[in-house]
């Protein structure tokens, strides 16, 4: 299994992890509820996190995959941290729905 | 067979990672999410990269799924309760992917010519043994990186409890 | 010495000003007056000290302060300069503004500002000695101006009254226009001659140091715009008629004896400039004259007694000018000092009469004072005969002597000063008998409260009409003691003029000039028992000259209206136009603000959808633009 790449091409993985990641954009924008947003935003760093060992494998470097090992702390981090804010907005309003997290308006 | 795998891999994870966001379910919606992480994690397993494809399933399959499954739950979310869209939405998500997509793809294609062919050097670079090395190498490794993740895990864990705690009444 | 009682001379008068503006209205009326009169006593007192000195030892005397400012190689010294000339017009200065001071102190004493009016008089004193007795040109423009600011706080005096402020702004506006060209004139002096000290000046020109001359006429020419605002001569004659607006010691003091007097004093201080420049002489000489001549012309119908007196004092220092221009400076300062003697005594006289008939000026309503006002009456009438060049009297010497160095110089010149001379004899002595002749014209009530003034009044007004006697006699033709006493101040010997025949006509020519006019003033006024008409029924020539040959009404329309149309196209289209400009900068950044401020409407939706926008194009840029 050392020749993936050689069999499908690094170009297949790139399409892949960019539509995966405009996916993630489309849900973003797409999304009311802030607990699918968080999931959208979980596609998308896992598109990057795919694209990182694809190109660790190309280059045959271990340091892409060290990396994907902090951003996976990092987005740990990021939904424990993210949902707690949800947990206390939920508390607050008894809504997660963006819409009507207004108190931005300038 | 490679390619017949990737393709059904891929198809795999952009349906659900499609019926994610398109589920009006959030509960729906996790679960197609733990199905997406599943399959990146085969893809994970295809480049040999056994290690990470198990930090992968437990993370984000395990820890961070549950998460969201318990916040869900603890919100009751479990109904269709999302209100009609308006178009302008709509619209503006569209728009938005195809723009992003077109973006993103047009500057990979331009980079294209850039990347040379690829060649196997045999070497062994993403075993267990490797990983540990590369990480925690005290001189070339990331050994301080990998001490500040653990400090940012634990502020965040602290964080998260302190934020989801029920505030007390302050009697003044 | 000298230093402590230069500075006495100086600030006695202005600690009377401080005194007199801080504490007058705490003391009586009488006192305020006094200490403000004894200000200037105690400056005459030193000047007669300094004059005795200076006419004995002969030997200016320099007084250097200090150092005023010093640049690369140009150093101007806060420094007097005390000699012959400034001297003399120290002494009529202060002298005469003593015996009007004293004049003052009962003909203001019912005025309530009477403090004020003391406090500006001695300011005026205070800027005046400055004037006289700096030693550059850039002191004398401290006084000069000064004596601008006392004018018009003066003529204003009554401020009350709309048209007096007018008057008052007038004049300072006009003394404007001629202190630029001074301004203008001194800097090109000081480019010229890289200082402005008198005394350098005149040993650079003595000692044959070569000068652009070009420079140099253009910077006397400047000097004489100056001289000409300050002196009130063509064009900027017109502030000093309407400043009878003052009360009557100061159009005496200010616009008869001293002020007006500066641009004399200043062109004969800068004798040894204006001697290289001919062609400016010239100009000066026949703006002098024609000055004179116009200035005579509209005094002939005015009925205003004041005014009278201001158009004969303009038509006088017309013929100063004329001869200044002519070069005979001696004979222009004695002609200053006779006519300070005799006009100051006219101006004092018409206050005296003006006082008694409660504040009528217009001579129509007057007649017959001769009966009541014995003293005013008679030395009224010296006056006149002093002014119209009857022998004998002061100001028989100084204008016959001008007649001659015109008829020396210039015939054409000299028959205009000598028409001159003849209306002047004419309108005085209509002005004497329409004042003091005949029946009383005015109401019942006025001639009930006919009276003599009071002796502080008629005391100046005798010192006065002494001074107008024998003033005359300190230039006696032929044997002057005043040419003499002034040669330190001129660069060479300066010729005499010798009695000869032709003198004596001239003299003849003078004096039958003279009394014709007085004739044909006879016989309107006393044979005919003329009275001037009313204004509506002026007719002809008369009416032009009634109307001051329309100058107002022209300055009006050529410099007045289009600086006004000027200013208005500013307001109007201009400062529109860049107010708008200001206000829609001000209006689009409103707009933008409240539409911006509905992009911050809150959604973070909409708030992502820019983001991603905006990513998108950051990539964009970084990897496809190149």
């Amino acid at each position: 299994m050392q020749n993936v790449l050689q069999e499908i091409g690094v170009d297949n993985y790139i399409y892949l992890s960019t539509i995966l990641f405009c996916i993630g954009i489309f849900g973003v924008l797409f999304r009311r509820n802030a607990i699918v947003m968080f999931m959208s935003i979980e596609i998308m760093l896992n598109a990057v996190n795919l694209l990182l060992v694809v190109f660790s494998t190309y280059h045959q470097d271990a340091a892409g995959q060290v990396f994907v090992f902090f951003s996976m702390a990092v987005a740990a981090a990021e939904v424990a941290v993210g949902l707690a804010i949800l947990v206390g907005i939920y508390r607050n309003i008894h809504s997660i729905d963006i819409d009507k997290l207004k108190n931005l308006k300038g | 067979m490679l390619t017949t795998v990737f393709y059904i891999l891929s198809a795999l994870t952009l349906a659900t990672a499609f019926l994610t966001i398109l589920t009006k379910n959030p509960i729906h919606s996790a679960i197609y999410l733990v199905i997406c992480f599943f399959t990146i994690a085969g893809h994970y397993l295809m480049f040999n990269a056994q290690f990470l494809a198990v930090v992968h399933i437990i993370v984000y399959s395990g820890a961070i799924m549950i998460l969201l499954l318990f916040t869900i739950m603890l919100m009751n979310l479990n109904k269709e309760d999302e209100p009609n869209k308006r178009g302008l939405t709509i619209i503006a998500a569209v728009a938005s992917f195809c723009l992003v997509c077109f973006v993103l793809l047009a500057a990979f294609l331009k980079s294209m010519p850039i990347i040379e062919e690829y060649y196997v050097s045999g070497e062994d670079y993403q075993s267990i043994k490797i990983l540990g090395q590369v990480l925690l190498d005290e001189k070339e490794g990331f050994m301080v990186p990998f001490e500040f993740a653990s400090v940012l895990l634990l502020v965040s864990m602290i964080g998260a409890v302190l934020l989801s705690k029920k505030e007390e009444k302050i009697s003044v | 010495m000298e230093t402590s009682l230069l500075l006495t001379l100086l600030l006695a008068p202005f600690a009377g000003f401080l005194f007199n503006i801080f504490f007058g209205k705490k003391v009586s009326r009488n006192i305020s007056g006094t200490i403000g009169t004894i200000a200037v006593a105690v400056s005459f007192i030193v000047s007669l000290n300094f004059f005795f000195q200076i006419n004995s030892t002969k030997q200016p005397i320099l007084i250097d302060l200090f150092q005023w400012m010093t640049l690369e190689n140009f150093n101007v010294n806060f420094s007097f300069l005390l000699d012959q000339l400034s001297v003399l017009w120290l002494l009529f200065v202060t002298g005469i503004g003593t015996l009007i001071h004293i004049y003052s102190i009962s003909y203001m004493h019912d005025d309530e500002n009477l403090n004020k009016f003391f406090a500006y008089l001695n300011l005026f004193i205070f800027f005046m000695i400055m004037l006289v007795v700096g030693s550059n040109l850039l002191i004398m423009f401290i006084g000069w101006e000064g004596v601008g600011l006392c004018s018009y706080l003066l003529i204003g005096f009554w401020y009350k009254n709309q048209d007096y402020n007018d008057a008052a702004k007038k004049a300072f506006i006009m003394n404007r226009i001629g202190d630029l060209g001074f301004l203008v004139g001194v800097f090109i002096l000081g480019y010229l001659f890289n200082s402005i000290d008198f005394a350098t000046m005149k040993t650079a020109i003595a000692s044959g140091q070569s000068v652009d001359l070009g420079w140099l006429g253009f910077a006397t020419l400047c000097l004489f715009i100056g001289a000409s605002g300050k002196s009130a001569q063509i064009p900027l004659y017109t502030w000093l008629p309407d400043a009878m607006a003052g009360p009557t010691p100061v159009s005496a003091l200010i616009h008869a004896a001293t002020m007006v007097t500066a641009g004399i004093f200043m062109i004969t201080r800068l004798n040894f400039l204006f001697d290289l420049t001919p062609d400016v002489q010239m100009i000066i000489a026949v703006v002098g004259a024609v000055t004179s001549l116009v200035a005579a012309f509209i005094a002939l119908v005015q009925n205003d007694i004041k005014k009278v007196l201001a158009y004969s004092t303009v038509s006088q220092l017309g013929l100063m000018f004329l001869a200044l221009g002519l070069g005979a400076y001696e004979i222009a300062v004695f002609h200053v000092i006779t006519h300070a003697f005799f006009k100051a005594c006219l101006f004092l006289g018409s206050g005296s009469v003006i006082h008694a008939l409660g504040g009528e000026q217009d001579m129509r309503k007057m007649g017959g004072l001769r009966k009541y006002m014995k003293v005013t009456y008679i030395t009224f009438f010296i006056a006149t005969l002093a002014i119209s060049g009857i022998p004998i009297f002061a100001g028989f010497f100084s204008k016959d002597e001008i007649l001659m160095v015109a008829f020396h110089e210039n015939k054409a010149l000299w028959a205009i000063a000598s028409l001159a001379s003849i209306m002047t004899a004419f309108y005085m002595f209509r002005l004497l008998y329409l004042t003091f002749f005949k029946e009383f014209r005015g109401t019942e009530e006025q001639k009930h409260h006919l009276h003599e003034s009071p002796s502080l009044i008629t005391f100046p007004l005798v010192v006065l009409a002494i001074l107008s006697t024998v003033g005359g006699f300190i230039s006696f033709p032929g044997n002057s003691w005043l040419n003499g006493y002034l040669t330190p101040i001129f660069i060479g010997a300066r010729e005499e003029h010798h009695l000869d025949g032709t003198t004596y006509m001239l003299m003849g020519i003078a004096v039958i000039g003279a009394l014709i006019g007085i004739g044909m003033a006879y016989s309107n006024y006393i044979k005919k028992s003329q009275v001037p008409s009313e204004d509506s029924e002026i007719t002809g020539f008369a009416k032009v000259l009634y109307n001051k040959f329309y100058v107002d009404e022209i300055y009006m329309a050529v410099i007045v209206k289009p600086i006004y149309a000027i200013a208005s196209f500013s307001k109007n289209f201009i400062e529109t136009a860049i107010s708008g400009f200001v206000f829609g900068l001000g209006k689009v950044t409103n707009i933008v603000g409240n539409q911006g401020k509905a992009i911050q409407n809150g959604s973070v939706g909409f708030y992502l959808f820019v983001f991603v926008i905006a990513s998108a194009s950051f990539i964009a840029y970084l990897f496809l633009a190149q």
